[in-house]
């Protein structure tokens, strides 16, 4: 039995080089936790994990490395009466990764999920109990969780525009053109994984939309034909998949990235400022999956006061999330332009939504708002 | 109806003319007045305020009747050292009547006193004495007399004898209700077996009822705060129930105090003067109170600027007054305290036991305390959890002298401590101004010389500032032993659920192991064993919370219930079960 195994294994592995490198690493990693805690035990001594800690608190800014880096704060977690269910889990996460990465195989976020209920006591009972254990055990061994076998549900993103994605066939490995500017009425869908994609393009910059409505408008009126651009809806807070892309687009193309969202706190600091820089709660795969050099086009909260856009008060949780930001968030500490433009937008306690340029004429976003801005990339917010 | 408006507006008119018109008219009105007024006779005051002497319904009527013997008869054994042993009887004559019959083992009564300790009301030992007795007033037994004369018009039968040696006196008695004077129908010498003691038997309007202020409930409560008492009690279903005494040691025996200046008034201290034997002031105060030495008197005498040769005999009502100024003016030290015999915090506890199957008891008895001069202890014990319900309000004893105080709990400064009390801070919910809630029982217990109560009924204790506080104390030193037990509950609890993690993950943290780096069988029992070793280590010695009571009685507990309470109890206690 465990012969065949082995043979099957060492197949995958000749298969798919890459993901072998990496998957040789994280089955090492995770045999040396293993074997310390059960020496740890046997050596009469209470076993420790060592996560580091997913929050702001333990990230810092630099521009000049250009994303969220971590500060090395860690939280050990002893085993102890109270942690004993949590200590199980994660050693049995940690069993379900080995045997994904042994076999070649997958299991969606959901699916892990559902893998537990086979665990007894030790079970989870909703998904974001194990969601947490598993990007605890992600951040533990400083990888990405695609490389443990494990996949998100949610789409990468949709792309329209001037891009080829040269992608593999997946049955006959053979490269394969996908025109992002043939898909009509409809688009492109970020895969999961897009480390193996590969990119044409003479696109003079890309837009990235947090709203689907908008970016449906720019597609019917091939807003990208015109203005000779690449349009990626987000659909919010980008995916994983959908920074690495838009990252990969950017080093490697050259291309200027611009954020285009809502006016409000959550467009600013939590859609835009992943997009830019990743996130506390991801920092120790931040590195990978943002794009640092970003800007941001709109809508800004001048542009409220410029565009005369139709607002909606700021709601409590709006204020609770700018004045965290201002405590918090050193993205947003950093940059003084920022600062101004947050204080702003409590100033004038309102909040405007991308599609409130409709207000001016439904097309006016097309012939007068993005032209105008995007006459003076050097005004955009960092 | 113009009519009858004019005879209003002519009326005050009339009434003017009246009040100024001449002193002839004014005589006559006074002449009329005076055709009117005459003796109130003690059978008409009886029945305008038979409510304030706990007959205001029939079914109270009969507990106060059986109450007020029974006091006596407890009272009168423990004054002679005697064990007391008390039969109570109740039959049915016919709807609405039934013969009551208590019989102790008591000193018995001297023949000629008989007659007015039953037959005449206002008529007593007690009333003139400052000592822990359960009667206070000498109106309790002949009111009950009283009673059963107005409402079947049938004589008290007593029987009492005070010795092997001597006669039993068997007397028949009403009261004549306009001289307030022992109406003797019938008086001879029986056959009586015992050795002494008192019987009396009284025919009564009244109805039995189990339940809340019941007899049953009443018996019942006095057996607990008295286990130096047997009773053998018959209802009028022919059940018969014996509480029999738990101890044979009989209660401290109180005391006998005389008054402390602070707390006599006026009234009493003329009568007090006018009938002292002392023949100066100096020596009226050293001889009839309590606290007061040579110095002491010389101090009052001084503060009140009379002279200490003066005759209290012949002391005027400005006499009185100026004594009265002097008493204030002067400090003197507290009446004693040893004169009270509390049930102690042991017996509290042993009696609560009994009646509720609870898991956590706490009891106190506090250090004396004074009110207008009169010594007091007030005692207090807690029953937590077990059996009694977690909703509503928390069931509240009251005793006051091993008294069950029944009725009336809403006009008692018990009551009104509790609801003072912050029950929040001792983990028990309680809204504002009420009772809390819980599954908790609280017993207080005023022992004092000198009771007070809000009426003749003796149900409520009134409300002085200075019992208050002490209730108040006594309840917050429960409290936060029941406050310190719910705590440690809590916190066993949270250690027992966490040691059923242990046991419960243990396996699930060596069974991935053994997936993570291909254990052996024997290693995976190894990670087991040292694995708990280690946790149950870590998490020291369990302390045990709950404790068995072992002294709860089920049968005892239902005594006095509601028959169709008792069923109820039975479903829920099923339910809980399961």
């Amino acid at each position: 039995m465990r012969v065949q195994e082995k043979i099957q294994m060492s197949k995958s592995e000749k298969k798919q080089e890459n993901k072998g490198n990496s998957g040789e690493q994280v089955l090492t990693e995770i045999n040396t936790i293993a074997r310390n805690t059960y020496d740890d035990i046997i050596g009469k001594k209470l076993p420790q994990l060592s996560v580091p800690l997913r929050s702001l608190q333990n990230v810092s800014y630099d521009p000049k490395v250009g994303y969220f880096e971590l500060l090395g704060k860690f939280k050990e977690r002893t085993l102890t009466a109270s942690t004993v269910k949590t200590f199980a889990q994660t050693l049995k996460m940690m069993a379900l990764s080995k045997e994904l990465v042994k076999t070649d195989d997958i299991a969606t976020k959901r699916e892990a999920y559902y893998v537990s209920k086979n665990w007894g006591e030790a079970r989870f009972h909703e998904q974001p109990e194990s969601d947490t254990v598993m990007d605890d055990i992600e951040a533990m061994l400083m990888v990405n969780r695609e490389q443990m076998g494990f996949i998100p549900e949610e789409k990468g993103g949709d792309v329209s525009g001037k891009l080829i994605v040269i992608d593999k066939d997946t049955e006959t490995g053979k490269d394969i053109e996908i025109d992002c500017t043939k898909f009509g009425s409809g688009a492109y869908s970020v895969p999961s994984n897009v480390e193996n994609l590969k990119f044409d393009t003479d696109a003079e910059f890309v837009l990235a939309i947090e709203t689907a409505g908008m970016y449906q408008r720019l597609v019917k009126h091939a807003f990208w034909k015109k203005s000779n651009c690449i349009i990626i809806s987000m659909g919010g807070v980008p995916t994983r998949a959908c920074r690495r892309f838009l990252r990969r687009l950017s080093d490697e193309k050259n291309i200027p990235v611009y954020g285009f969202t809502d006016c409000d706190p959550y467009g600013i600091a939590n859609i835009y400022r992943t997009l830019k820089v990743g996130s506390g709660n991801s920092a120790h795969i931040n590195k990978y999956f943002c794009v640092p050099k970003a800007k941001f086009l709109g809508v800004t909260p001048q542009d409220i006061i410029d565009y005369k856009l139709p607002t909606h008060p700021l709601k409590e949780i709006d204020i609770k999330r700018t004045q965290d930001a201002f405590k918090n968030d050193p993205f947003i500490q950093h940059y003084p332009q920022w600062q101004k433009a947050l204080k702003l937008l409590l100033t004038l306690k309102k909040r405007a939504e991308q599609q409130a340029l409709a207000a001016q004429g439904l097309n006016y976003v097309i012939t007068h708002y993005l032209p105008e801005k995007l006459a003076h990339p050097e005004k955009f917010l960092p | 109806m113009a009519e009858k408006q004019q005879k209003i507006n002519a009326e005050p008119e009339s009434k003017k003319d009246s009040t100024v018109s001449s002193s002839q008219d004014t005589s006559s009105i006074a002449i009329s007045m005076g055709e009117k007024q005459r003796e109130i006779s003690i059978s008409e005051f009886f029945a305008k305020n038979k409510h304030l002497l706990g007959f205001d319904n029939k079914r109270r009527s009969l507990l106060t009747t059986i109450k007020e013997a029974v006091d006596n008869s407890l009272d009168a054994c423990e004054e002679a050292g005697i064990l007391p042993e008390i039969s109570v009887d109740i039959i049915e004559i016919s709807t609405d009547h039934y013969r009551i019959i208590i019989e102790d083992n008591g000193p018995g009564i001297v023949k000629k006193q008989i007659p007015f300790i039953f037959a005449k009301l206002l008529y007593g030992s007690k009333f003139h004495k400052l000592s822990q007795t359960r009667g206070q007033q000498g109106i309790g037994i002949s009111a009950a007399v009283m009673y059963a004369q107005l409402t079947t018009g049938r004589p008290a039968k007593i029987t009492s004898k005070t010795g092997q040696n001597k006669e039993a006196h068997y007397y028949e008695l009403q009261i004549d209700t306009q001289k307030n004077t022992p109406k003797i129908i019938k008086g001879e010498v029986v056959n009586w077996e015992p050795n002494h003691g008192t019987k009396i038997e009284l025919d009564i309007e009244a109805t039995y009822q189990k339940g809340d202020q019941s007899v049953d409930q009443y018996l019942k409560e006095t057996a607990i705060v008295n286990p130096h008492v047997t009773i053998i009690y018959t209802n009028p279903k022919a059940e018969q129930i014996i509480f029999t005494r738990a101890t044979d040691i009989m209660p401290e025996k109180p005391k006998e105090i005389k008054p402390h200046p602070y707390g006599v008034e006026l009234g009493v201290l003329a009568m007090m003067a006018k009938n002292t034997e002392a023949r100066t002031l100096q020596s009226f105060l050293t001889n009839e109170f309590s606290r007061v030495g040579p110095g002491t008197a010389k101090e009052i005498c001084e503060n009140a600027s009379l002279m200490p040769n003066m005759k209290p005999k012949e002391m005027a009502r400005e006499h009185i007054e100026m004594l009265i100024h002097g008493i204030r003016k002067t400090k003197i030290i507290s009446p004693p305290t040893d004169c009270i015999s509390p049930i102690t915090p042991d017996l509290l506890e042993k009696g609560l036991k009994k009646e509720i199957n609870a898991e956590y008891y706490a009891t106190v008895t506090r250090t004396p305390s004074v009110y207008s001069g009169n010594p007091f202890v007030i005692e207090a014990g807690i029953a937590y959890g077990g059996q009694q319900q977690a909703d509503g309000s928390i069931n509240v004893l009251r005793f006051a002298n091993r008294v069950p105080l029944l009725y009336e709990q809403g006009a008692c400064a018990f009551t009104k401590s509790i609801i003072q009390t912050n029950w929040r801070s001792y983990g028990l919910n309680q809204s504002r101004g009420s009772v809390p809630q819980g599954p908790v029982a609280v017993v207080l217990h005023i022992a004092s010389v000198w009771v007070p109560f809000t009426s003749e009924s003796k149900e409520a204790v009134a409300h002085y500032p200075e019992i208050i506080k002490e209730v108040k104390l006594a309840l917050q030193e429960v409290g936060r032993k029941l406050a310190s037990y719910i705590h440690k509950k809590r916190r066993v609890g949270e250690e027992l659920k966490k040691r059923g993690y242990i046991e419960k993950y243990i396996p699930h943290v060596a069974e991935a192991l053994k997936e993570l780096i291909n254990l052996k069988d024997f290693e995976v029992r190894n990670v087991e064993s040292q694995l708990k070793e280690l946790l149950e280590k870590q998490r020291g010695k369990i302390e045990k919370v709950e404790a068995e009571n072992e002294e709860f009685d089920e049968d005892f507990a239902n005594i006095g219930k509601d028959d169709s309470d008792e069923e109820s109890d039975e479903g829920s206690g099923e339910n809980s079960d399961e």
